[in-house]
């Protein structure tokens, strides 16, 4: 249970320095030094079996089903790796403390510290390899946030952006390469696929597994050419540069190298790619580096050419290569981190870190400059220093390259090259700073910086040193764990000593340290190296300018596209559903072998009728009124077809709707502009005419095919049980309040919906009326003309009657309650016409949508009712009542369901109707000619 | 007959499309009332055509039409009711608030 | 049927009681929504064990009744939507209740709509439930009225007026082949249909996939979603996050189960189609997102985004897949519904500029919502180590032995790098780049808790689905075993009995 714990510390603990320091006013960095303490001691507590070469693995299952599992490891490797990320994290802390001023939040940044830290231990303590692509995300997110720590400055905004973006894709390559492996492996435990190495390089999807893991690693590691976003990264505070950016985050991608050697190493390719990659990074870095003003932006090139060694020496694949990397990985994160504390002291305390402006430091810290000068010694690899070490073993090993055949001398010669340029930038850094005349007007005057600024630097340097005097001691034990663990096999024999005789490394360093020297200073003097501009385009300009394109033609796109135009949607949606219809009917017999009824001339005479008519609307349809009309005609015919196929409930239903309908369609057209505007090209009627006949020969080519195919349906079953089980000899009624009730109840639902978003939207809602038609001719001024008035005032209750009739006996002949409730809703509604709106508000109090209420709370208790007998919902049951006039006819449980539809119905009507009728408000159907609107 | 209902279908659902693809929405409502007019028939249809009859079972007729789409019609013609209705409301207050009767607003 | 029965009574009752105290309504409503997520959880434990739950409406036996049929997936579209909901309705009482009249009664139809879709076992009272859901959808989208709102409600209503024309075509097509609606009693008839009668029954079904494809948002139909979206009040936005969802669900559930494997000539009828529009989908919402001038327009997108990454998944057609998309489904539901809640409250915060992506003016709490915006998008994104992250392996896992591979690996990758470039812009120009907070200018009023706390819930919910990611995925599995079956489905509504089918001649 250790293990995880040392990571969650951090990371779910990385809100407590800011709630301790509210609450009780401690310091956020004690909390967060407090909290790395614990987390290095429990690392430490189980380093000892671990430098033995054992391997601690503790595993629980999370996502089992993904293989994604809490599984974590502790070997030399991981080991090696927790304790830089915690012993420098540890430094890092003590030196932000003094580092950030007053007016940075301390509880953010030691909060975001922690969650970097804990992830970044994730990563090298995870036996998951999907775990690991989990928390190599989250290095990704937090060192975004980290670099945009100062959020007001669009230096440190555009540089997190960037540096997510580069990562991110690093991240993503990296997952679906993970993904891959445990595919081939079939398993992501590193313990199985570090097993199977043979396996993993035989197997065809090598080469892709291969380049997507090293595009995640080349990305994170900074690797030339995705090196770009690291310099930027600088405009983070300098702890983090100190941390992330040079000691861990940016190791994550080596560090992977290292992870998958025994998996991923060792092939041609590997070789050519990851030493090939490396080199170049290395001597360009190194080259670049020289020319950067910006004491980070200097360590910043520095960082990338020593990563680029770093993976070079992995690339050769061999046994002492390997062990050469790690031995580099260690001693770089810690001159690397010093000097990047130095480098911030120096910003710190003269307020520049220009090295044009920059000169003579060492007058006023002496103390600092001399620890900047040893580490610095040691970057450049000189005797008696860590940096040495390393060096001379990969001079060395630049000679085993077993690949290259005749060119093997390009190996060495390279690596002095890159050597040289090692040198000279160390000695800028160096001498730039801290010797030659005082400095000139410097925005502070400098002085040594706080006591506990220095410590940290102080720490590292003394280790450079340790490292370099006495290797056997200090790092052999750590040194060899962690190689073997890469290595995942014995170490060839190999002794950590200053004095290796004198050999080719030892006249490579030496011809290193001359022209390393040689070329700044004589570059000092044949021209002004200060004078030197770096190159305008980088690869922040490029990416950003690519993001910027690829925003723009988005936008361009998509504004295209979805231009919003519902034409257009509408279309694409008849075309989708054409295309769609009609490869589904491929293969289709476009007559079936049913023979068709005979028609008779009636039947022939109303088609053609409604053809005509409907073709009339689309032509006419700019005419308003008429097109009204005819619409009402062909809905006429409609409901004749159905008298005609033998469905009269259909056909009362279809007719009474009409009439709403038409109502309806007369207020919109009365209140719409009257004349519809050409505004679609001949072509674009032309192209939706033609779509429209497809889409309807389509449909009646369907329609076709399905009533020449015989059918074999449920209905026989509501035929035979409508009387017996429904109580009532019209089946269709039966089906709608009892059978399939529950549609009943949702469709009137829909109906009271509709009233009430129908009264929300006409809410404060008052529309000019036009005082005259189309043709210029003025409505009629009279506003209630007199004949509706003698007739309609009878009409009333007959019409209920009627609609009483028509719902008592809807269960056993055609009616029933919807059919009822609209009869009555239009009497109604011809009282409004006749009377006007306020009349018979005044006669019908109540408000119209408690009438749907109420109707849909009767339907919905009767349903629940049937819960009483236990019975589920909408159960239905009838017995016989004898009743005057109607006769004997039967009272079935549905009737008051039936009920509840009537009276929704009424209501709806009622408000639709109603409301807009009494829109334009009395009078203003007086209102002048459209002109003077 | 069923050619005849099939070609009504087509030439209604056809008109239907056409005013539905029109930039004004009054035409666009009676292209909804002519679409939902074939959509009903169309419904009605599946249940093939019977004449002369009723889905009566008291009438003692020998051959039934088949009840079911005619109650599926019967709830689309109420629930088309209900829609067509509130198109009608929605047309109106977007008139008022973008002062045109244009589907897209006065945009364009 | 609970899950139906408590909206509609709640929503006729808030009808009647109109003239009540906003306060009274309120707390009615939020009683009524705060008790579908303990139904929904126990219908949950009921299915658990791979049996389904069979109601038969009116005691008619299926297929000529009406059933409600609740299983794995229907049960978890049901607590999804319990919690989205219960958020957005303590966001909307925050005063954007008020804002038009019967909020609170159209809020609990509009519940009854979506529940109803998830619980139906019947072809026909889908449509119906679509229709109530549908104009529930357009009375809320038209809540508060306004240009934007009313100009996005034009459009909506007229496509889905179109879309119910499909549907009910796809319906009659279909029963005048199948003479059936009940789905269980499709998915028994469709594999003994002759060939002659199989190009109907196809063309049906392509036809209601194409309904599907319009209310599940899937291009080339479902450009419409992101300005409507944009134009509603948070609140409602938020709940029509579940929307889409009731297309992708209705896809979910219809096609497997009666156009699936055995589903003889017209086995694996969508397949051609679903795969390549979602991913034209996930592709063109990702650039909708990063095209995207303000932040509901970018959480419109993603939702679009989304979408497309669910279909992706669903078009597979296979076990893997479908868990795959039941996990990603109830992430990008309450995400998306996060997002929406989130652009309200930054809106609402900024005093210019509403959320439009650029430099304006300070925002009060800038880094509460940024870190809550954090969480969001980091979930929404597809980063580790939230929801989106898991969804994401899970996808790509199930596709790797698709034909398809190669394409929808680098697809899905890309489009996801795409997001995060984006919702990085948007995250620093929002939370970043705003002048110091000690400026001159009246702060605005600290945001209300029972403004965070919705958010605070449906995030929790997000990082919930990860801690216990375990039992989540294992769930998603077993839904998709179940999917990838079906008989056990019909044999659930059936039983032996109904196949005693007489001839109507």
């Amino acid at each position: 249970m250790l293990l995880p714990l040392a990571i969650l510390i951090p990371l779910a603990g990385a809100w407590l320095p800011a709630v301790l320091s509210r609450t009780l006013g401690i310091d956020p960095a004690r909390t967060t030094a407090a909290m790395v303490a614990v987390a290095l001691a429990i690392v430490l507590s189980q380093s000892g079996m671990v430098l033995e070469g054992g391997t601690l693995v503790q595993s629980w299952p999370w996502m089992p089903a993904l293989g994604l599992n809490a599984s974590f490891r502790l070997d030399g490797f991981g080991l090696l790796f927790a304790l830089l990320i915690l012993v420098i994290g540890l430094l890092v802390v003590v030196y932000a403390r003094y580092y950030l001023s007053p007016d940075d939040s301390q509880e953010r940044f030691f909060g975001l510290l922690l969650l970097f830290m804990g992830a970044m231990l994730g990563i090298v303590l995870s036996e998951n390899l999907l775990l690991l692509a989990t928390f190599w995300e989250l290095t990704s997110l937090s060192s975004f946030l980290l670099i945009g720590f100062w959020r007001h400055e669009p230096e440190a905004r555009r540089g997190a952006r960037l540096a997510l973006m580069v990562t991110g894709a690093g991240g993503l390559a990296l997952l679906a390469g993970v993904l891959l492996l445990g595919h081939v492996v079939g398993s992501y435990e590193l313990t199985q696929v570090l097993a199977s190495g043979a396996q993993i390089k035989a197997h065809p999807l090598y080469e892709l597994i291969l380049v997507l893991v090293l595009l995640g690693a080349f990305t994170k590691s900074a690797q030339f050419p995705f090196h770009f976003w690291l310099p930027h990264a600088m405009a983070a505070p300098t702890p983090v540069s100190a941390y992330l950016h040079s000691a861990t985050m940016v190791k994550a991608g080596i560090f992977l190298l290292g992870r998958l050697f025994p998996a991923l190493a060792g092939t041609e390719i590997w070789f050519f790619v990851v030493s090939g990659v490396g080199l170049t990074t290395q001597l360009f870095a190194s080259y670049v580096a020289l020319f950067r003003h910006d004491l980070k932006g200097l360590l910043a090139y520095s960082t990338v050419s020593h990563l680029g060694l770093i993976t070079l020496l992995f690339g050769l694949g061999t046994p002492l290569g390997e062990i050469a990397a790690v031995f580099h990985i260690i001693n770089h994160a810690v001159f690397k981190a010093s000097l990047f504390m130095a480098a911030g002291i120096v910003d710190h305390e003269t307020g520049t870190r220009d090295m044009r402006r920059l000169s003579g430091l060492a007058r006023f810290m002496p103390w600092t400059a001399a620890l900047a000068t040893i580490a610095a010694g040691a970057m450049a690899g000189v005797p008696l220093l860590n940096g040495f070490l390393s060096k001379e073993m990969f001079f060395a090993e630049s000679f085993q390259v077993q690949w290259l055949g005749s060119w093997y001398w390009l190996m060495p010669v390279a690596a002095t090259l890159s050597g040289i340029f090692t040198v000279a930038y160390s000695t800028r850094f160096v001498h730039d700073v801290f010797f030659g005349p005082p400095p000139q007007g410097l925005p502070k005057t400098p002085h040594e910086p706080p006591r506990w600024m220095k410590v940290p630097v102080e720490v590292l340097v003394a280790l450079c040193l340790l490292v370099g005097l006495m290797p056997a001691i200090t790092i052999d034990p750590l040194l060899r764990a962690a190689a073997t663990a890469v290595l995942q096999a014995p170490l060839p024999e190999f002794s950590l000593k200053l004095w290796h005789g004198f050999n080719l490394p030892l006249l490579m360093s030496v011809v290193a340290f001359a022209g390393g020297v040689l070329v700044y200073f004589a570059r000092r003097y044949h021209f002004d190296l200060h004078g030197y501009q770096a190159r305008r385009v980088d690869g922040r300009a490029l990416s950003e300018i690519a993001v910027a394109r690829t925003v723009r033609g988005a936008r361009w796109l998509v504004e295209r596209v979805a231009n919003g135009s519902l034409q257009r949607y509408v279309l694409l949606l008849v075309l989708a559903a054409l295309v769609l219809g009609l490869t589904g009917a491929r293969g289709l017999v476009l007559s079936g072998p049913v023979a068709m009824t005979p028609p008779d001339a009636l039947a022939v005479l109303l088609t053609v009728a409604l053809v005509l008519t409907a073709i009339a609307v689309t032509v006419l349809h700019a005419r308003r009124l008429l097109a009204v009309v005819l619409i009402g005609v062909v809905g006429l015919v409609v409901s004749l077809a159905f008298v005609r196929f033998s469905a009269p409930d259909l056909a009362l239903t279809q007719l009474l709707v009409e009439i709403v309908t038409v109502i309806l369609l007369l207020l919109a057209m009365y209140f719409l502009p009257a004349e519809t505007p050409q505004d679609s090209t001949a072509l674009r009627r032309g192209r939706d005419a033609l779509i429209a006949v497809a889409g309807g020969g389509a449909v009646a080519a369907l329609a076709w095919a399905l009533l020449t195919r015989p059918l074999d349906t449920i209905a026989w079953y509501y035929l035979e049980n409508a009387k017996p089980a429904g109580g009532g000899y019209n089946v269709v009624n039966v089906i709608l309040v009892d059978f399939r009730g529950f549609d009943t109840l949702g469709e009137i639902t829909v109906l009271g919906i509709a009233a009430v978003g129908i009264v929300a939207l006409l809410q404060g809602l008052k529309l000019d009326a036009p005082g005259v038609d189309q043709a210029g001719r003025p409505w009629a001024a009279e506003r209630y003309p007199l004949m509706l008035r003698v007739l309609s005032r009878p009409l009333l209750p007959l019409a209920l009657l009627v609609s009483a009739y028509l719902f008592l006996r809807g269960h056993n002949a055609p009616g029933g309650g919807f059919i009822a409730g609209l009869v009555t809703g239009t009497a109604i509604i011809l009282q409004y016409v006749a009377y006007g709106s306020e009349w018979a508000r005044e006669r019908l109090p109540w408000s119209y949508s408690n009438v749907i209420a109420v109707g849909l709370l009767v339907a919905t208790l009767t349903g629940i009712a049937s819960w009483v007998f236990d019975a589920p919902f909408l159960t239905s049951t009838f017995g016989y009542v004898d009743w005057p006039v109607v006769g004997q006819f039967e009272l079935a449980s549905a009737m008051a369901f039936d009920l509840g539809i009537y009276l929704a119905v009424v209501g709806v009507v009622l408000v639709i109707i109603g409301r807009l009728g009494g829109l334009s408000g009395p009078g203003s159907r007086a209102a002048g000619p459209r002109g003077d609107q | 007959m069923e050619a005849l209902v099939a070609i009504a279908i087509g030439v209604l659902t056809a008109a239907g499309l056409y005013l539905m693809l029109r930039a004004r929405t009054f035409p666009v409502l009676l292209g909804l009332t002519l679409l939902s007019y074939a959509v009903n028939l169309f419904l009605f249809a599946s249940g093939r055509l019977v004449v002369a009859s009723a889905p009566l079972t008291d009438q003692g007729l020998e051959r039934y039409p088949d009840p079911v789409p005619q109650a599926l019609v019967l709830t689309a013609i109420v629930i088309g009711f209900g829609m067509t209705a509130l198109l009608v409301v929605v047309a109106l207050r977007a008139l008022r608030e973008t002062g045109s009767d244009h589907v897209d607003g006065g945009q364009r | 049927m609970l899950p139906l029965l408590l909206p509609l009574a709640t929503g006729s009752l808030l009808l009647l009681t109109s003239r009540f105290a906003e306060g009274v309504r309120r707390a009615i409503g939020f009683a009524a929504t705060l008790a579908l997520l303990p139904i929904a959880l126990l219908l949950m434990s009921q299915v658990a064990d791979g049996s389904h739950v069979v109601y038969a409406l009116g005691e008619w036996q299926p297929p000529f009744g009406i059933v409600l049929v609740a299983d794995r997936l229907s049960a978890l579209m049901l607590l999804l939507t319990a919690i989205v909901a219960l958020a957005s309705q303590v966001y909307a009482g925050d005063g954007q209740d008020t804002a038009g009249p019967q909020f609170q009664a159209l809020f609990q139809f509009q519940l009854l709509g979506i529940n109803g879709a998830f619980l139906t076992g019947d072809l026909f009272n889908l449509f119906v439930f679509f229709e109530v859901l549908l104009i529930a959808f357009y009375t809320l989208l038209l809540h508060g009225l306004g240009p934007q709102r009313v100009g996005a409600a034009v459009h909506v209503v007229v496509l889905n007026l179109i879309g119910s024309a499909l549907f009910l075509f796809a319906v009659g097509t279909l029963y005048g082949v199948t003479g059936t609606l009940n789905l269980a009693d499709l998915a028994r008839v469709i594999p003994q249909l002759d060939a002659d009668a199989a190009p109907l029954a196809r063309s049906g079904a392509l036809l209601l996939l194409g309904v599907f494809a319009l209310k599940a948002a899937l291009l080339p139909l479902g450009f419409w979603l992101p300005r409507s979206y944009a134009a509603a009040f948070g609140a409602t936005a938020a709940l029509f996050a579940v929307l889409t969802k009731v297309g992708v669900y209705a896809i979910l559930r219809v096609f497997p189960l009666a156009f699936g494997p055995e589903a003889g000539e017209l086995a694996g009828v969508a397949s051609p189609w679903v795969l390549p529009a979602a991913l034209a989908t996930l592709a063109f919402g990702a650039l909708g997102v990063l095209a995207a001038r303000a932040l509901r327009e970018a959480a419109g997108w993603l939702v679009v985004y989304s979408v497309g990454t669910l279909l992706v998944a669903i078009g597979l057609f296979s076990e893997a897949g479908y868990a795959a998309a039941v996990y990603y489904t109830a992430h990008s539901t309450l995400v998306s519904a996060a997002l929406f809640l989130l652009a309200d409250v930054v809106a609402r915060q900024r005093r210019a500029g509403g959320d439009r992506l650029d430099v304006v003016d300070s925002m009060p709490q800038a880094g509460l919502l940024g870190s809550l915006f954090f969480v969001a998008a980091v979930a929404m994104a597809g980063l580790p180590p939230l929801t989106g992250f898991v969804g994401k392996i899970m996808i790509l896992d199930a596709a790797r032995d698709s034909g398809l591979a190669v394409v929808t690996w680098s697809v899905l990758l890309v489009a996801a790098l795409v997001v995060i470039v984006a919702l990085a812009r948007a995250g620093s120009a929002l939370f970043w780049r705003i002048a110091d907070e000690s400026s001159a200018h009246p702060v605005r009023p600290r945001v209300p808790l029972r403004v965070l706390a919705p958010i605070g819930l449906l995030l929790a919910s997000v990082v919930a689905m990860v801690a216990w990611g375990g039992s989540v995925t294992a769930y998603a599995w077993s839904t998709a075993a179940q999917l990838a079956r079906p008989s056990a489905y019909v044999e659930a509504v059936l039983g032996t009995a109904a196949d005693d089918r007489r001839s109507l001649r």
